[in-house]
């Protein structure tokens, strides 16, 4: 009777302790997200609007803020298409074809995720640059990478690179290519099997890479700041354009680098919504056996 | 996918479109970290005058940086028709390169230096520390923000001002020098890598007792977040930091912009530069707006780089290059 009596204790305790330790546990989780995640976040918005609806209006209507949110949206625009083909073709690559060197080139598309952006952004420097490998032919033909648009383009290219074939590499390998053949042997070409077929079948994947492509390719800072040459109303994108003003240091400078800021949190902040939309909505096609972001 | 295409082409235009508005009459204007406020109303001056003088219109471009990396932004290809910088090696590493000519110096009124300035302290209302010359630096308990003289061309004048100081007491001689300005570097708690930075590290982040700075950021600061938050100290002697400017050669031939670039330059010395300097707490040259702004700026007492040092050539080599006194005191430190 007493041992029954004490297992039960020991069972309860157990229990209690189990049930203990999950409590800590989330409020340390809970804790975590709300000191790293939400309370900066929160900060971002608070400063932004600190010195009143006068302050934020007029910095992001001053003529270099509103090029640096063009130029932010052009090179996205430019960048996140590059990299939706990119990506699909490299994906599509993965998990169709064996080929020499397929480890080599799952290797290469995780590089910028392993490369430091600054890293990323002097390499371009070294190649395009004026004393780099194609400098003087460059320059010979005016044409200007380094310190211009085109150099953001490509650093953004770089690191936001991965995000759509990491995406789609793993829902490839678990969908396998059996509609592919099926299609093959009713007499569809390539680019049939590829739009009738491949696309529909990964388009909601294909999508959330896109998304994260593209908060990436806005919020880029370290590539870009090496490639821009800061250049208010030339080559700042938003993320530059807000530490610039920050450097300011003035109050009334720093009121409107959170201004801006605030309007890079909302860009951001409007794709991870539709990201989450996504998710939502077809959360079943999004198979995620590897899920690294 | 058509819209994609769409899309492409948009931003292939939009690029092109960029490139091509590069073109109209633009100066680019590269400086150093502490001169935002100044260049930024000079450039929509100049503008001004330029379309009375002229009748065009112009448009200039201000970039602002840490000293040594606007220099190298440079070098490595940022097509500046102007250089702007905190001290002449900034350029004269330009003029190795082929950029412009190595006498560039020469080629403007006052060694190519339009405005002056100094080095001051920067305390907390009231000075609870009684800092009040360059020794009570490296009293016990004191902090002093000073930027990263590696990478900070501002940091750079500093460092010398100390070293300068310090050779000119009584008895003072390179290894005193050494000796107190290795001290005063163990009291820094944070190296910035900017003048500016180092300034938002002492004002606004509230760090440090005393912030070696150049007298145009302190007056700012001051003038920024009212006189009943900082005083001024001015020590018994210290350097006259010249920031110089030039037209860069080569281009200003490629990009066929010469003239409106020495007009800019020019326009610095003019009255009206001159005024815009002082109104923002830099030093002018010209006698009569020295004496309008005199109230600004206290007296002190300074001695030339070139007096103490010889040239920048010369000082950069000693102090600042890869293995030389900075570098060895820093080690030392540690």
């Amino acid at each position: 009777m007493v041992a029954v009596i004490a297992s039960h204790a020991i069972h309860r305790s157990r229990g209690l302790g189990v049930s203990v330790g999950r409590g800590v546990l989330i409020v340390l989780a809970l804790l975590c997200v709300a000191g790293l995640l939400l309370l900066p976040l929160i900060a971002v918005f608070v400063e932004a609007l600190g010195k009143g609806w006068q302050v934020f209006a007029t910095a992001i209507s001053d003529p270099d803020a509103r090029t640096a949110v063009r130029l932010t949206l052009t090179v996205a625009a430019i960048a996140v298409p590059a990299n939706m083909v990119f990506g699909l073709a490299a994906a599509w690559l993965m998990t169709h074809y064996e080929f020499r060197g397929k480890q080599l080139l799952g290797a290469l598309i995780d590089l910028p995720f392993s490369v430091s952006p600054v890293v990323a952004g002097l390499v371009y420097v070294l190649v395009y640059g004026v004393h780099g490998w194609f400098g003087d032919w460059l320059d010979a033909h005016g044409v200007r990478v380094i310190f211009a648009v085109p150099g953001l383009v490509l650093a953004t290219i770089f690191v936001a690179f991965p995000f759509v074939a990491r995406e789609l590499i793993p829902l490839m390998q678990a969908q396998g290519n059996e509609e592919e053949h099926a299609a093959r042997t009713l007499g569809a070409n390539g680019w049939q099997i590829f739009f009738r077929v491949t696309l529909p079948k990964v388009r909601w994947a294909l999508l959330y890479g896109v998304l994260l492509c593209n908060a990436r390719s806005m919020g880029e800072f370290g590539a870009v700041s090496v490639v821009s040459g800061h250049l208010p109303g030339l080559t700042n994108t938003l993320p530059l354009q807000v530490d610039q003003v920050y450097n300011g240091g003035s109050d009334s400078a720093i009121a409107a680098a959170f201004a801006l800021a605030s309007l890079l949190a909302l860009l951001t902040l409007l794709t991870l919504l539709i990201k989450r939309l996504v998710e939502w909505r077809h959360g079943g096609e999004l198979a995620h056996p590897v899920r690294r972001h | 996918m058509k819209q994609f295409s769409l899309t492409v082409c948009l931003a292939v235009a939009v690029l092109f479109g960029a490139t091509a508005s590069a073109q109209d009459s633009r100066l680019l204007n590269v400086s150093f970290d502490p001169t935002r406020e100044l260049y930024k109303e000079a450039d929509t001056a100049f503008a001004a005058a330029w379309k009375k003088q002229a009748g065009k219109d112009v448009r200039v471009t201000t970039s602002n940086g840490g000293s040594g990396k606007q220099s190298r932004a440079v070098q490595d290809g940022l097509e500046a028709d102007v250089v702007t910088l905190a001290l002449a090696w900034d350029i004269d590493v330009l003029a190795d390169r082929g950029l412009l000519a190595k006498d560039w110096q020469s080629r403007l009124p006052e060694q190519s230096t339009p405005y002056t300035s100094t080095v001051v302290f920067l305390v907390r209302k009231g000075n609870p520390k009684k800092i009040h010359d360059w020794p009570d630096l490296i009293h016990d308990g004191v902090q002093v923000i000073t930027p990263n003289p590696k990478t900070s061309g501002g940091a750079r004048w500093n460092f010398l001002a100390a070293w300068g100081w310090a050779l000119r007491q009584p008895g003072g001689n390179a290894d005193k020098a050494r000796a107190y300005v290795g001290q005063l570097y163990h009291h820094v708690p944070v190296l910035d890598t900017g003048a500016r930075g180092a300034t938002n590290t002492f004002v606004q982040r509230g760090i440090g007792d005393v912030l070696i700075a150049w007298e145009s950021e302190a007056l700012q600061s001051q003038q920024e977040l009212g006189k009943d938050k900082f005083d001024i100290v001015v020590p018994s002697l210290s350097i006259l930091a010249e920031p110089p400017v030039a037209v860069v050669d080569k281009v200003v031939d490629k990009k066929g912009t010469r003239q409106l670039a020495e007009a800019y330059l020019k326009y610095l010395y003019s009255p009206e530069g001159q005024e815009l300097v002082a109104r923002h707490f830099y030093r002018p040259r010209l006698p009569a707006v020295t004496a309008k702004y005199a109230a600004q700026f206290a007296p002190v007492k300074t001695f030339t780089l070139a007096e103490a040092f010889g040239d920048w050539r010369k000082a950069q080599a000693t102090y600042f290059a890869d293995g030389g006194v900075y570098d060895q005191i820093s080690e030392a430190g540690h």
